[in-house]
């Protein structure tokens, strides 16, 4: 299409007063008929309205038009419909630009007429100049993969693989641990009802274990994420177990007759021990041990072998190697959890000093029944049993030292851990608490039986955990040092045992993840969501979806919800077989490329490859995800970015740089 | 300038789509008001930002440019903004060697919950400007071709 | 039929651009022969009176090098472009401006008080300085205006083709000769030669880039085979139309850049800067400047052949007055 050939429609909308109230929205139409190519400029009082859309579509066919401008609101508010509407009038939907003279205009500039009026005209010129090249574009579209890989086996990712399964499609769930279970597998209750943690979680990781559309790659890791929606490729290195679990039977023999205790650090948070041969807990899924070759025997001194000698089916394999799979899937689900703060980080709170401070983890173990105290609250020597015990609640959490947000669960944790102690102990629970925070069903009622049950609660941050003692009732106990805001006095609180209730935060690998799965980290470095609000589980990259906690913390129940979610997305993908990709993505001229390489590192997506025999760089369309950063940096400008070009932009710069108080003729200030 | 003479600067700003184009949306939809200066062009990520289309402006007679992207580290591309600080702070030791006051092009961040801050960046930038007064790069070389002067004094 | 009219010009410049010319050896006989050279002042003793009496468009093609420093060239660019049929801005000086346009980080002022009273090697006691007119007993002498600005040809008179080069290559004039000779053009307005950069025809070894330092070419010796760019040392070829077949990178110096940006590039030194600043390794603003730090006088780097034709022309007008201080260190590394 030559440019005389191009005809531009312009339609500024009042939106009720919104706009009209501020920029003269009858003027800018107008004035609007000298920009180039300009054949028809109208005023109207509700664009998006079905009668201003009908407008649109009405002149494309009446005047021919070629191209459309609508200078309205933002265009994550209405960019897609008024696209609807240019292409049920049979153009192509990108050959429309808008222009925010609501948001970015008669809102911001309520007490300068003149000054909105001059900018929206400003920005209508920029989207007429712009519109003038713009090209057709087609959304790309590609089939979907059935299969998905589920990351992490914690409650979101069972739930995630258990809801895909169920649909009939094959999941693959790795986790990084020998089982499945995931931190809800270390709790002892569920706050506020109290539901036996286990009991809920191990039907769940019975089923996920033995449905047959599952494969479960426990002692496995994702190590690279090729690909795009509905057809990655993805690489697991599944670490040698030094185990065939075809052969074992998970009878127990080895761990019964290893001579290598160890502590655990990992289930029992330091409080037990395990052996070097292992199985993390006795309802792991699967039931089959790995051997810690860090802590084995034979690994160090080349002797011992005991479980190879007694394993009754030859299943130890001390030669295993790790075993690398490449998996085809078309979506991918990310729950990888959390990590709990290291208190040694606050060193005025004892934690590793003193040896009564405990965190919330351990504090799990120690009342859980199947942990290493058998369930009875007593100190770290094994036998006594507290007097009084103090909880520490926004341990890392709330501070901005170490981390500014809410850990979510700690409120609720440290109240189930208050009736616990007053369930098992006649020790006295002080809670230490900056804010209560029981915001879900049931949670403030709990929150009013720990009360009843006679926890004190003491509303001041702890300065201090120590056991250097100032009164005689002090001697040998820890002093919990705060001010109680609400009477306003520094108090000091003796107890036996304090638990510190420690932050979740993002894993300490969730950037390096983020990275591998193209998503992105926000500043608490959790995981970020599409929109906070309206597309929790996706994410930036099509096809990988978020869940549970490594999203941000929350709570079983919001985990769960997270991981059907996620699962329900993914199935409305699979459901529509294949997925329409959006155009604006880069391309590279061949013809003129140079090989030189610069932009091969500019995408995080790894969309760009070299092409060593033609010594040009190319660019996978469906990787792409159309930011622009390697057609900024291409220096010899032969990268394109759909939607975004070169031409496009300088023609926006061009027509926004227009002279608002020149009436006729209207042409960019051109240079002397 | 406005029609009374009392300079109003223009400044050109180039706002990612994900995160400082919706903090000036969020401005907007919190009526936070900031001056009439900035007319804003949007782009997919700070990353798309080619140097060529500052220097466009200026040539063109804005003011200043102002961009905007995503906080460090919360890249809706992951990085792209940190292809944008590399490229910014060559642009800008180049730019004060062609003797152009460091006032006048600024890279800020803005989050999309960040509708204060952008009001604010803009209104700073904005009282910047003023002072410094206008650019007017076109005027900056009179024209010295002694024949222009002829053809068009013959026009005349 | 007779001949067709060539002439040649040599307005600021260093003279190159003319040897080039001389450079085509034994094929300058076949222009001679295709050609009637009509004006050549470097050669041959020709008159402005002969060009002034030529009727216009007489010549045919015009080959003119140098950039529009003063009032002469102006005049000169005036005339020719009045009498020629097809303007051709040969070599960089015409087209982007070149070294006489690296003058533009200065003004006028700026420059004569450097040159005539404030450089270390001045001797002027008496303050002399040179007069555009000077009365002499034999009459008054005229010296040409000296402009401020530096300009391009295509800024003074409108241009038909540009021949890019500090010189252009012969191989570059022969393709531009014949296509003239043939008649066969690209379309008006158009760089002769191919649209593609000088990594295009390097030999080195191209890997994913990442800059941590820059080296000053004195300062390493750079491995034969690989980008110098990656080895940290400024190259421009990544920016630059190639025509020359990578002759400074071959020979292990970075490329200027004299054969100018790409098509459809507006700014040659934007492209240079964005292409460089993209691949330093480097993320935090901290970082960034202490790479930058040893890359000195940027702007000249990146300006050197395309200062009056880059966007922003010249650094703000200065009337004389001193530049910032941190403009001068530059200044004074040009």
């Amino acid at each position: 299409m030559s440019e005389n050939e191009k005809r531009v429609g312009v339609y500024v909308c009042h939106c009720g007063h919104n706009i009209a109230g501020t920029v003269d929205v009858e003027h800018v139409a107008e004035w609007a008929y000298n920009l180039p190519n300009v054949i028809i400029s109208r005023d109207n009082k509700f664009m998006c309205a079905s009668t201003g859309q009908e407008q649109i579509e009405e002149d494309v066919k009446e005047f021919n038009l070629t191209h459309v401008v609508v200078a309205s609101c933002s265009p994550h508010m209405h960019e897609k419909t008024f696209r609807n509407a240019v292409e049920r009038s049979g153009l192509n939907p990108y050959l429309f630009e808008m222009a925010n003279i609501r948001e970015h205009a008669s809102w911001v500039h309520p007490d300068d007429q003149d000054g909105a009026t001059s900018k929206a005209k400003a920005l209508v010129s920029a989207a007429v100049h712009r519109v003038l090249h713009h090209e057709e574009l087609t959304p790309m579209q590609v089939e979907i993969r059935p299969e998905v890989l589920i990351v992490g086996g914690g409650v979101a990712g069972i739930q995630a693989a258990l809801e895909v399964a169920e649909a009939g499609h094959h999941v693959y769930l790795v986790e990084r641990e020998p089982s499945i279970g995931g931190h809800m597998a270390q709790l002892d209750k569920t706050f506020p009802t109290l539901d036996c943690s286990a009991c809920i979680l191990t039907p769940k990781m019975f089923d996920a274990g033995s449905h047959p559309n599952i494969t479960l790659l426990t002692y496995a890791e994702v190590e690279q994420v090729d690909g795009y929606v509905g057809n990655f490729t993805v690489r697991v290195r599944k670490k040698a177990k030094m185990v065939h679990e075809d052969l074992c039977t998970g009878c127990g023999t080895c761990w019964e007759k290893c001579p290598k205790k160890v502590i655990d650090t990992v289930f029992e948070s330091g409080l037990g021990y395990r052996k070097a041969i292992y199985r993390p807990f006795p309802q792991a899924v699967p039931k089959y041990p790995v051997i810690d070759v860090e802590t084995c025997i034979y690994y160090d001194t080349g002797k011992c072998r005991a479980c190879e000698k007694f394993c009754p089916t030859d299943a130890i394999d001390f030669e295993m190697q790790d075993e690398i799979v490449n998996l085809e899937v078309g979506n991918i689900i990310v729950a990888t959890g959390y990590d709990l703060f290291d208190p040694r980080r606050i060193p005025q709170y004892g934690y590793g000093r003193h040896e009564n401070v405990f965190t919330s983890m351990e504090f799990e173990r120690l009342v859980n029944a199947a942990g290493p105290s058998d369930g009875r609250v007593v100190l770290r020597d094994g036998e006594t049993t507290p007097q009084s015990v103090a909880i520490i609640h926004c341990v890392g959490s709330r501070d901005k030292n170490y981390n500014g947000h809410c850990s979510a669960i700690c409120c609720m944790y440290s109240l189930k851990f208050a009736h616990l102690v007053k369930e098992r102990t006649e020790a006295e629970v002080y809670n230490f608490y900056i804010d209560m925070r029981t915001i879900a069903k049931g949670y403030e009622e709990f929150y009013d039986r720990v009360l009843e049950e006679g926890a004190h609660f003491i509303r001041g941050k702890v300065s201090e955990i120590t056991d250097a003692t100032h009164a005689s009732e002090e001697e040998g106990k820890l002093v919990v040092v705060a001010e109680d805001t609400l009477i306003g006095k520094q108090r000091r609180v003796p107890v036996d045992m304090v638990i510190l209730a420690v932050a979740m935060e993002p894993r300490a690998d969730a950037e390096e993840v983020a990275h591998r799965f193209g998503i992105g980290c926000g500043d608490t470095g959790f995981f970020t969501e599409r929109h906070p609000k309206l597309d929790p589980v996706a994410t930036v990259t099509e096809g990988v979806y978020i869940a549970g906690a490594c999203q941000g913390p929350k709570d079983i129940p919001d985990a769960v919800a997270q991981g059907s979610a996620a699962a329900a997305r993914v199935l409305s993908v699979i459901s529509q077989r294949e997925v329409a990709l959006e155009p604006v993505r880069a391309t590279i001229d061949e013809e003129h490329c140079s090989g030189c390489r610069i932009c091969n590192t500019m995408c995080p997506y790894h969309a760009i490859d070299f092409i060593e025999a033609d010594s040009v760089s190319r660019v996978n369309p469906a990787l792409c995800k159309g930011c622009g950063t390697c057609v900024a940096a291409c220096p010899s400008q032969v990268i394109s970015g759909a939607h975004f070009t070169f031409d496009q932009l300088i023609a926006e710069i061009d027509g926004i740089m227009v002279d608002v108080n020149i009436d006729e003729p209207l042409v960019a200030a051109e240079m002397v | 300038m406005s029609e009374n003479g009392t300079f109003k600067p223009v400044i050109v700003g180039f706002l990612c789509n994900w995160c400082s184009y919706r903090a000036a949306d969020l401005a907007g939809t919190s009526r936070m008001g900031y001056p009439a200066t900035l007319r804003d062009i949007r782009i997919m990520c700070t990353g798309r930002l080619d140097p060529t289309f500052v220097l466009r402006a200026l040539e063109k007679g804005a003011d200043g440019v102002l961009i905007m992207g995503c906080h460090p580290g919360q890249c809706h591309y992951q990085e792209g903004n940190y292809k944008a600080i590399r490229r910014f702070a060559l642009l800008k030791r180049t730019l004060r060697q062609f003797g152009i006051e460091e006032e006048r092009v600024q890279l800020h961040w803005a989050s999309a919950a960040e509708g204060v801050e952008f009001a604010k960046t803009v209104a700073k930038m904005t009282e910047e400007i003023t002072a410094l007064g206008p650019l007017e790069w076109s005027r900056n070389w009179p024209n010295e071709d002694p024949h222009i002067y002829a053809e068009e004094a013959a026009h005349e | 039929m007779s001949k067709p009219k060539l002439a040649l010009y040599w307005a600021s410049s260093c003279g190159g651009c003319e040897i080039a010319v001389l450079g085509l050896h034994e094929k300058i006989l076949d222009v001679a022969e295709a050609f009637d050279i009509v004006f050549w002042p470097c050669v041959m003793d020709f008159k402005y009176e002969d060009v002034e009496a030529m009727e216009d468009g007489e010549i045919d093609v015009c080959l003119f090098n140098g950039a529009i420093r003063n009032d002469e060239n102006a005049h000169l660019a005036h005339l020719l472009r009045r009498k020629s049929k097809v303007m051709v801005a040969f070599g960089s000086c015409a087209f982007g401006g070149s070294m006489p346009g690296l003058a533009n980080f200065n003004d006028r002022e700026q420059m004569f008080n450097y040159i005539y009273h404030d450089s270390p090697s001045t001797d002027n006691p008496d303050g002399i300085v040179p007069q555009q007119r000077t009365d002499m007993p034999e009459g008054e002498l005229v010296l040409p205006n000296f402009w401020n600005t530096v300009k391009t040809l295509a800024q003074v008179v409108p241009v038909d083709y540009y021949l890019p080069g500090c010189p252009p290559e012969a191989s570059s004039i022969e393709t531009a000769v014949t296509a003239i000779v043939s008649g066969e053009l690209p379309p008006p307005g158009s760089v002769i030669g191919p649209d593609i950069t000088v990594c295009d025809e390097c030999p080195r070894e191209k890997h994913e880039k990442k800059i941590s330092r820059f080296y000053r070419p004195q300062e390493i010796i750079p491995d034969p085979d690989t980008c110098l760019l990656e080895q940290g040392l400024f190259c421009a070829g990544i920016a630059t139309r190639s025509g020359c077949g990578a002759r400074c990178p071959q020979v292990g110096v970075g490329c200027r850049g004299c054969y100018g940006p790409n098509e459809g590039v507006y700014d040659h030194g934007a492209k240079i800067m964005t292409g460089i600043a993209s691949v330093l390794d480097a993320d935090t603003p901290e970082e960034v400047e202490a790479i930058l730090d040893t890359l000195p006088d940027p702007a000249g780097y990146f300006y050197r052949f395309h200062m009056p034709d880059s966007l922003l022309r010249r650094t703000a007008r200065t009337n004389g007055k001193k530049l910032l201080a941190s403009e001068q260190v530059a200044a004074s590394e040009l």
